[in-house]
C-alpha cells in the first residue's frame, strides 16, 4: 500500500524541544529521505542561535519544513535559521499528500 | 486524496483542535476529500453545545459543525472517551455523531492519509 | 450500530483491505489516560485482520514494566490487557533499545515478549507502516 514513488514519511512535530524530547526522538528515527514538519510549538526549533538549532544540524538526509503560521503567530518569523522551508496550511497538506505517511511525535 | 483527521485533544487548551481545522480546510480548498474527522481522547470535549466561549475568540465547536454542514464532513466523537468525560447525545453540538473506536480504525483503512492532532 | 458493534457499521466495505497498522506509544502509564485509551484502540483493531504493530519508545516503555500494583492510587491496573493481545492475534510489540537502556530497563523488567529494536530498525519499521497512529 505505501507507494514506493512517494517520498518516505512526513514526521510531524508540535512541541517544543525545551519542553519535550519529541524532536529528539523523531530525529533519532527518521530515516534520510523522510520529511520532518514543525508546527505549533514545535516551531521553536528552527530558530537561530538556540541550543535546539544543533539537533536540526544533525539531521541527516532529513528535510525540516515550518508551518509560517505558527512561526508567526509566536514572532519568531525573522529568527528562522537557514535552510528551513516554510509552508503554509496548504503547503502542510501538500506535504501530507507527497509523503507515503505521515507521523505525529506526541 | 482522501484525509482521515484524529484530534485527541479538546478545544483552547491544546491548539491540536485548531491546527486539525486549519488543515481540513487547506485540504476542503485543493479539492482533497476528508473521510472522517475522529475525536479521541479529551478531543470528544470539541463535541459539547454549551461551551460559551468570549465573544471576541473564534468558536471552536461551532466552527467544527458548520464545516461539517457546508462539506457534509463526518464527524465522529468516541462512545468510551465521551462516556468518560461526560458528552452525550444530550448536550452533543451540531453535526457531530457519536459511535465506535472501529470508526477509527476504518478511517485508516478508507482514507489515503490519516493525520492525528494532539498534544 | 454505535456502541454495541464497536463502532463497525456492516455497510462500509473495508473487506479485502489490509493495512500496516503501527500505534505508537511514547507516553508513561497512569499520568495520563494516553496509555489506557491507546490500547482500546489497540483491541478494536483486532476485529479489522489488518497488519498491526505496537512500538513502545521513550516513556511508553514504561507502560510494559512487570509489577503494577495500582490499588493505592485507585486506578485500574490495565498492564494484564497487554499479556491478552496476543489472543488477539497482536503479537508484533516492538521496544526502541535506547529507550530502554536510558531507563536502566531490559526485556525482564517487561509483562510480555517484545522485539527490541535499534533506532535504525524503529525507523525503518516505522517508513514501511500505512497508517501511524500516536497516542
Amino acid at each position: 500500500m505505501s507507494s514506493s514513488a512517494s517520498k518516505r514519511m512526513l514526521h510531524v512535530v508540535n512541541k517544543s524541544p525545551f519542553e519535550r524530547d519529541a524532536l529528539a526522538s523523531a530525529l533519532r528515527m527518521a530515516q534520510a529521505g523522510s520529511g520532518l514538519l514543525l508546527i505549533e510549538d514545535g516551531v521553536y526549533a528552527v530558530v537561530k542561535g538556540t541550543k535546539a538549532a544543533d539537533q536540526l544540524k544533525a539531521a541527516n538526509g532529513v528535510t525540516v519544513y515550518a508551518l509560517w503560521p505558527d512561526l508567526e503567530a509566536r514572532g519568531v518569523q525573522d529568527r528562522v535559521l537557514e535552510g528551513i522551508k516554510m509552508v503554509d496550511y496548504g503547503g502542510f497538506v501538500d506535504l501530507v499528500a507527497e509523503h507515503a505517511t505521515v507521523q505525529s511525535w506526541l | 486524496m482522501k484525509f482521515g483527521i484524529m484530534i485527541s485533544e479538546g478545544p483552547y487548551t491544546h491548539q491540536a483542535t485548531d491546527s486539525a481545522y486549519m488543515f481540513t480546510k487547506a485540504a476542503l480548498a485543493k479539492g482533497h476529500q476528508i473521510q472522517r474527522v475522529f475525536f479521541y481522547h479529551d478531543g470528544v470535549n470539541n463535541a459539547t453545545k454549551l461551551t460559551e466561549p468570549p465573544q471576541d475568540d473564534r468558536h471552536i465547536v461551532n466552527r467544527w459543525s458548520k464545516l461539517a454542514e457546508d462539506h457534509g464532513i463526518d464527524l465522529v466523537v468516541c462512545v468510551a472517551a465521551a462516556l468518560r468525560r461526560g458528552i452525550r447525545d444530550e448536550n452533543l453540538a451540531p453535526g457531530f455523531r457519536i459511535s465506535g473506536l472501529g470508526q477509527l480504525v476504518e478511517s485508516g483503512i478508507q482514507a489515503d492519509r490519516l493525520v492525528v492532532f494532539g498534544d | 450500530m454505535s456502541e454495541a458493534t464497536g463502532g463497525i457499521e456492516g455497510d462500509e466495505d473495508v473487506s479485502g483491505v489490509v493495512k500496516k497498522f503501527m500505534f505508537v506509544n511514547r507516553k508513561a502509564p497512569y499520568g495520563t489516560i494516553y496509555a489506557l485509551e491507546g490500547l482500546e484502540v489497540v483491541l478494536i483493531s483486532a476485529a479489522f485482520d489488518q497488519d498491526v504493530s505496537l512500538a513502545f519508545v521513550d516513556d511508553g516503555v514504561y507502560q510494559l514494566m512487570k509489577g503494577q500494583h495500582t490499588k493505592a492510587i485507585d486506578v485500574k491496573n490495565f498492564s494484564p490487557t497487554y499479556r491478552a493481545l496476543e489472543g488477539y492475534d497482536i503479537e508484533k510489540l516492538f521496544v526502541e533499545r535506547e529507550s530502554m537502556e536510558a531507563r536502566g530497563l531490559s526485556e525482564e523488567n517487561l509483562i510480555v515478549p517484545v522485539e527490541v529494536l535499534s533506532r535504525q530498525d524503529m525507523g525503518k519499521l516505522m517508513e514501511e507502516q500505512d497508517v501511524v497512529i500516536s497516542f
